[in-house]
């Protein structure tokens, strides 16, 4: 089962020509995704070969799709180009588009996200700005490394990319059903919502660990939504309780303004919702492995 | 980025909202030159107005108005040099003076929480609007807008009309909203605030105050280079932007450098708990090296921390995920050479943590190049703990 991502995912890359996209092609071709072609309007009919695997390119997300049945999109186009990338694939109709890409002016994550919406929603959109999401052994749409973990039981949401690696690598030994970075700016696709839906509907997932940071009140809202309508235990980590304010900690959205976003203040509120929260990521996976 | 409030006005200006004549001084002998300009013309009542870019710059005292140009220059002179919040004014803004009747408060800003962008507009302007929210939030009306379509003039009439503005204001505004949107989309804003957006005794809507924050990643389409000024902020900030690193200097004594913001934020948490059983020694800055970690972005951002007087001990904390272990390593190793090369002084204690994608290999180089200043220790909390108590001593 997993969440978002498995085993049949079909996968597109967006931008699989350029660097990024090439390196990390390879790299998910390597954990086993089932990669079904690229995506690049001047090199359409052409095709990659990765270590003796063709890849064909197609002109549009549109195309890829009818050729493939492709599910999935992963793009690493530049920033300048990504809302352009986003709306084609919202109008192709796919199902899942995970945005890689950091660097996209906030206006144009808002575009493209109310685009999403206002053409029915049938595109679910995971970040920008973020690591992607990874289901051990079955598939990997993103720059995840697939070697840290092992398929298990654990269901991991975060807004950071190097803290989810720690996380999965701290709890490597247990392993995780589905891994997914939501990324850290302003605006973004999926949120902790989002995912905490899906692991309590998911029968692979038996605990929910959710990493979140300074800056909105997306972990405020995640707190209600556990009070509410989950039932598996969760067990959070936020970073960023020496942020001062007015300072962006490195992603765009990482900033304390006034009395709001701080890390004080989602740690409470995630308490009172009754989810155990550590202090270091370290004492955060000894929490999550008590439950096992 | 933040703008100061003449080049926010300024930019108001170049989208035709209608804002007070001014002119910015940064000696008081300017500003009186500003104020004899307006004297000429009829004007000789002026405000002069501390640019800095922080609120309550009224209640403490960075605003003033004067009669005429000597009494401008002596403004000038009171709030030139100012300290208001930890910023000191460096320049003010001459203005020629407003009749207000009525005071209104409007902006565009991001909604995080619903994912697009947000309208807010309240009758009731020129004081902190988060306070009126509380005591009277019927006074204080939020419209969502769409970022596709933004604020023509329907959009615009209905969002004054939930702030109920008064009638007689209600066109002006208006128009000012819909050029606000102009400038707030055309500029890549994330925030663009009129507080207090006016009626003056002659009728005319007018924005009397601007705070603009525009989006850093809109770099690529928007000139953003010509609204900084190169003197802002800490020394050691200022250098590192220089060298392209994501670095934010902090006060206190462990020198910090990772991979990724989540990780270095999560590293700034456990060496501040860690220093609590060390005469509560802290993180002295944030330092976010990226996913590719060179050799010489390395170079550089040791560069930076060791430059840093307030630095004792220094914590390299990275997870491989990407990035490969053994050639941070051989960045440390190398930087280290490089720094030493260059005569910099790189006694200062370093602690190293090394974890995920070949970080064996990656310990091997550190523990065979056994460079004086650097120890390995295998965990995040171990190592805090011990760059902790290195920089207690």
């Amino acid at each position: 089962m997993a969440i978002f991502l498995n085993k049949d995912s079909k996968v597109l890359v967006q931008g699989m020509t350029g660097s990024e996209g090439t390196k990390h092609t390879r790299r998910m071709l390597a954990s086993g995704t089932r990669i079904v072609g690229g995506v690049n309007p001047r090199k359409a009919g052409q095709s990659v070969d990765f270590d003796g695997t063709q890849v064909p390119v197609f002109g549009s997300v549109a195309e890829g799709m009818e050729a493939t049945g492709a599910d999935t999109t992963v793009i690493f186009v530049p920033p300048k180009f990504c809302k352009g990338a986003v709306f084609e694939a919202v109008d192709a109709g796919i199902g899942l588009a995970v945005v890689i890409t950091e660097g996209i002016p906030v206006h144009d994550t808002a575009a493209f996200w109310s685009h999403a919406q206002a053409t029915g929603n049938k595109t679910r959109v995971i970040g920008p700005n973020c690591p992607g999401l990874i289901t051990p052994g079955q598939s990997n749409a993103g720059i995840i490394p697939a070697d840290i973990t092992k398929p298990g039981r654990i269901g991991l949401v975060s807004k950071s990319g190097t803290l989810t690696y720690q996380m999965m690598y701290e709890l490597r030994d247990i392993g995780f059903s589905t891994a997914v970075g939501i990324g850290g700016d302003p605006i973004i696709g999926t949120t902790h919502i989002d995912a905490l839906r899906a692991f309590e509907a998911d029968p692979d997932t038996d605990v929910i660990v959710m990493i979140g940071e300074i800056g909105g009140d997306a972990e405020e809202r995640a707190a209600e939504f556990v009070k509410d309508h989950v039932t598996k235990p969760v067990v959070g980590y936020v970073a960023g309780f020496t942020a001062p304010e007015g300072k962006t900690m490195g992603h765009a959205g990482a900033i304390v303004s006034g009395s709001s976003g701080t890390a004080a203040a989602k740690k409470e509120a995630l308490e009172a919702a009754g989810v155990k929260v550590g202090k270091t990521p370290s004492e955060t996976a000894q929490l999550a492995r008590e439950l096992f | 980025m933040d703008l100061f409030e003449y080049q926010a006005k300024q930019l108001f200006a170049e989208y035709g909202v209608p804002v007070p004549q001014g002119k910015v001084a940064s000696t008081a002998a300017e500003a009186r030159a500003i104020a004899e300009e307006f004297a000429a013309s009829g004007k000789s009542r002026v405000v002069v107005k501390a640019q800095v870019k922080t609120g309550g710059r009224g209640k403490a005292g960075g605003v003033k108005v004067a009669d005429d140009p000597e009494d401008a220059q002596a403004k000038a002179e009171q709030i030139l040099g100012m300290d208001i919040k930890g910023h000191t004014v460096h320049r003010v803004l001459v203005e020629e003076a407003s009749d207000i009747a009525e005071e209104y408060y409007f902006s565009f800003l991001l909604d995080r929480a619903n994912r697009t962008f947000l309208s807010i507009c309240s009758a009731e302007g020129g004081v902190e609007i988060e306070e009126v929210a509380v005591t009277n939030p019927d006074a204080v009306a939020k419209v969502a807008i769409d970022p596709l379509t933004g604020a023509p003039a329907d959009v615009a009439a209905e969002i004054v009309r939930a702030g109920k503005l008064p009638e007689a204001a209600a066109q002006g505004a208006t128009e000012i909203i819909s050029k606000l949107w102009d400038a707030f989309a055309g500029k890549d804003a994330t925030l663009v605030e009129v507080n207090p957006l006016i009626l003056t005794a002659d009728g005319r809507v007018i924005a009397l105050d601007g705070k603009v924050t525009l989006d850093e990643n809109a770099e690529f389409r928007q000139d953003l280079e010509s609204l900084t000024f190169a003197e802002e902020g800490d020394p050691l900030e200022v250098a590192a932007k220089a060298k392209g690193l994501n670095y934010v200097k902090l006060d206190g004594e462990v020198g910090i450098i990772g991979n990724g913001a989540g990780l270095v934020m999560s590293t700034l948490d456990v060496v501040a708990y860690a220093g609590e059983g060390h005469g509560g020694v802290k993180p002295a800055n944030f330092l976010d090296i990226g996913g590719g970690a060179s050799a010489e972005v390395m170079a550089n951002g040791l560069e930076i921390i060791l430059g840093d007087q307030a630095v004792r001990s220094v914590f390299v904390n990275v997870f491989g995920g990407i990035t490969a272990c053994d050639s941070v390593a051989n960045g440390i190793v190398q930087a280290l050479e490089l720094l030493e090369s260059r005569g910099e002084d790189v006694s200062k204690p370093l602690v190293v943590r090394l974890d995920g994608n070949n970080a064996e290999l990656g310990r091997e180089i550190l523990t065979e190049r056994a460079h004086p200043a650097v120890r390995q220790v295998d965990t995040m909390d171990g190592a805090a703990a011990q760059a902790a108590e290195l920089a207690a001593k």
